[in-house]
């Protein structure tokens, strides 16, 4: 009886590190042939993690005015309402703030990821994202920000703030997400 | 119920003899045609000589399309296994208009002469017989085939049980990109992401797949191949990168770029050269699509003020609105008949799934929603898979054509979506 356990458990073992491995081996991508393939160009998933950004934050050593909880540039989100692409008032002070950082430092840039909420093509609402996406990078460019500073990308529906299937949930997922590259 | 005292036994024997496979999809049938053709499928001679029922993949197979019934063989006594053997008074005084019959027999290497025949009852006549030689390993392929070339025979339009689906699944934050069989089987993942992917879609040569992923934390259109697994990106520029859809030669896609600003259409060769903008338009122009004929493009366009579908001439560079009842008409996807295309409309809040007529223009609405998206058409032009909602959860759901048959496809604990159906095996 003791064997047969111990047998169990040895096997329980072996079964449970080499599924581990299996998922440490190939995290990113593996054919439906026979061979797992590298992802090529290795960008893919690795080293891209789940989102908890780490690393320096840009410009000097010092307290970053992007970091500074005080500082309006540490908002962040442009949200919209309804089937709209328009940036609010009450957004407009926060959207020129960044606008000036970057008139300040050209050196600095930024993509401007649009969200929608959860209702409709998953297609349609990566363009309807990108169109808040570009409404935000429109008002920057007024505002000081020049062209190359700013890539306006789109994930739709994809990466919703909340998960929730009613209006508060949908308000806010409609969204512009201001994000400094290498930051 | 026949169709489901049928399916029982199946289910169970899947649910134990099949090692669960991760989002493994099972199909349940909601509802089936207003007429049947009924078949009496009769093991085949030594069939049991080998784990896997061949005989019962073949009954499943042609149960879940919606057209036919099976028929009881029990009590025919000898069996017959020869198309001559079969006494079709026998079968027609049980309600079957055609038997299926077959023999399965050793050979050389392992493998299995598989032996079959169809046979019309009432005319008395064998419709169609083929014989093949396989490992057991293709024992699950052989009988799509047979019951393709049964489809094919008795309803006149090629069978799709050899056809194979892809879709991406779910769970917790891990997205994945899977390629299964038509009924769900065998489900292999092709890649696996962090971030969420989308739009995947078969080359019509069915060799490679394209799709977004976002990993890179925009969306970019990555080809890659089935059979060695490697990929490359397919367009990767300034902005967004989306909604690839293939040409019918499968050397050129149309996708969704914004590098120019604003969601435009482009034409770009499967390698990745030569992006060539298609379209010039103010506002959001995606989610392109080819005619079976390469003639033109169904997308999705707001340029008249809500999102409708249009059709771009690719000769005459003309475009035309397709659709006019309704704000909300989009993911166009052309049927490979010629005849029309599926699309998802807005009722109030709902979503549902619609195919409209090209030249009589006439919508019938095909599902109910609430959340119905992502359509895609099978080689046939007899079903549609799309991506629903159910307690919370995404479903793959499909319905024929004419809206009668309806299946629901059901992962445990997976969130399922964006269906795509494969081609028809070259």
């Amino acid at each position: 009886m003791q064997k047969i356990l111990l047998a169990a458990l040895v096997l329980a073992l072996v079964v449970g590190c080499k599924s581990t491995d299996t998922q440490q081996a190939a995290p990113v991508e593996e054919g439906a042939g026979t061979t797992a393939a590298p992802g090529a160009g290795g960008a893919s998933t690795s080293g891209v993690g789940t989102g908890g950004v780490s690393g320096q934050p840009g410009g000097s050593g010092a307290m970053s005015p992007l970091r500074d909880p005080r500082n309006i540039l540490s908002k962040r989100i442009v949200y919209f309402d309804y089937d709209s692409f328009v940036v609010k008032d009450e957004y407009r002070a926060m959207v020129e703030a960044h606008a000036r950082y970057l008139q300040a430092n050209r050196s600095a840039h930024v993509t401007l990821q649009g969200h929608t909420d959860e209702r409709g093509s998953r297609e349609y609402n990566i363009a309807l994202g990108q169109k808040r996406a570009d409404a935000v990078k429109q008002l920057m460019l007024v505002l000081g920000a020049t062209q190359a500073q700013i890539e306006t990308v789109s994930f739709g529906k994809e990466k919703p703030r909340s998960e929730g299937h009613d209006e508060g949930a949908w308000a806010q997922n409609r969204r512009v997400e201001i994000i400094y590259v290498g930051e | 119920m026949p169709v489901i005292r049928f399916l029982l036994p199946i289910i169970a024997w899947m649910l134990l003899a099949v090692t669960p496979a991760r989002a493994q999809l099972t199909i349940e049938i909601i509802g089936g045609a207003g007429t049947t053709i009924p078949i009496s499928i009769v093991p085949f001679e030594n069939e049991s000589s080998w784990p896997l029922g061949m005989t019962g993949i073949v009954g499943a197979d042609l149960t879940r399309s919606g057209l036919f019934k099976l028929i009881d063989y029990a009590g025919i006594t000898p069996r017959p296994s020869r198309a001559d053997e079969v006494k079709t008074g026998d079968f027609r005084a049980r309600g079957a208009d055609a038997v299926v019959v077959g023999s399965m027999r050793a050979v050389a290497d392992g493998r299995v002469e598989v032996r079959f025949a169809l046979v019309d009852a009432v005319k008395n006549a064998q419709l169609a017989s083929m014989t093949y030689t396989v490992p057991p390993a293709q024992f699950r392929a052989t009988a799509h085939k047979i019951a393709d070339v049964i489809y094919e025979a008795l309803t006149g339009d090629p069978g799709v049980f050899s056809t194979r689906i892809a879709y991406i699944a779910k769970q917790g934050s891990r997205y994945q990109l899977f390629v299964a069989e038509a009924d769900g089987y065998n489900p292999q993942s092709i890649v696996t992401s962090n971030e969420s992917m989308l739009s995947p879609s078969f080359s019509p040569d069915g060799t490679r797949i394209a799709y977004v992923s976002l990993e890179s934390k925009k969306p970019v259109i990555y080809v890659q191949s089935l059979e060695t697994g490697q990929r490359r990106v397919l367009a990767n520029f300034h902005g967004s990168n989306s909604a690839p859809a293939w040409s019918p030669d499968s050397r050129r896609l149309a996708v969704t770029l914004t590098k120019d600003g604003g969601s435009q259409l482009f034409l770009i060769n499967a390698d990745g050269s030569g992006a060539q903008r298609l379209l010039s338009s103010q506002g959001i122009d995606t989610e392109a699509n080819f005619t079976p004929d390469g003639k033109s493009i169904l997308f999705t366009s707001d340029r008249g003020g809500t999102p409708q579908v249009y059709r771009l001439n690719l000769g005459s560079n003309s475009v035309e609105r397709l659709t006019y009842e309704g704000s909300y008409n989009v993911s166009p996807r052309a049927t490979p008949d010629g005849k029309g295309f599926v699309f998802v409309r807005r009722e109030g809040s709902s979503f549902q799934i619609a195919i409209q007529d090209f030249a009589t223009r006439q919508v019938q609405v095909l599902t109910s929603g609430p959340r119905d998206e992502s359509p895609s058409v099978s080689p046939n032009s007899k079903m549609i898979l799309y991506a629903a909602e159910q307690g919370g959860r995404g479903i793959l759901a499909a319905v024929s054509s004419d809206g009668r048959v309806k299946q629901r496809l059901v992962s445990p604990a997976t969130d399922v979506r964006e269906p795509a159906w494969g081609p028809l095996p070259r």
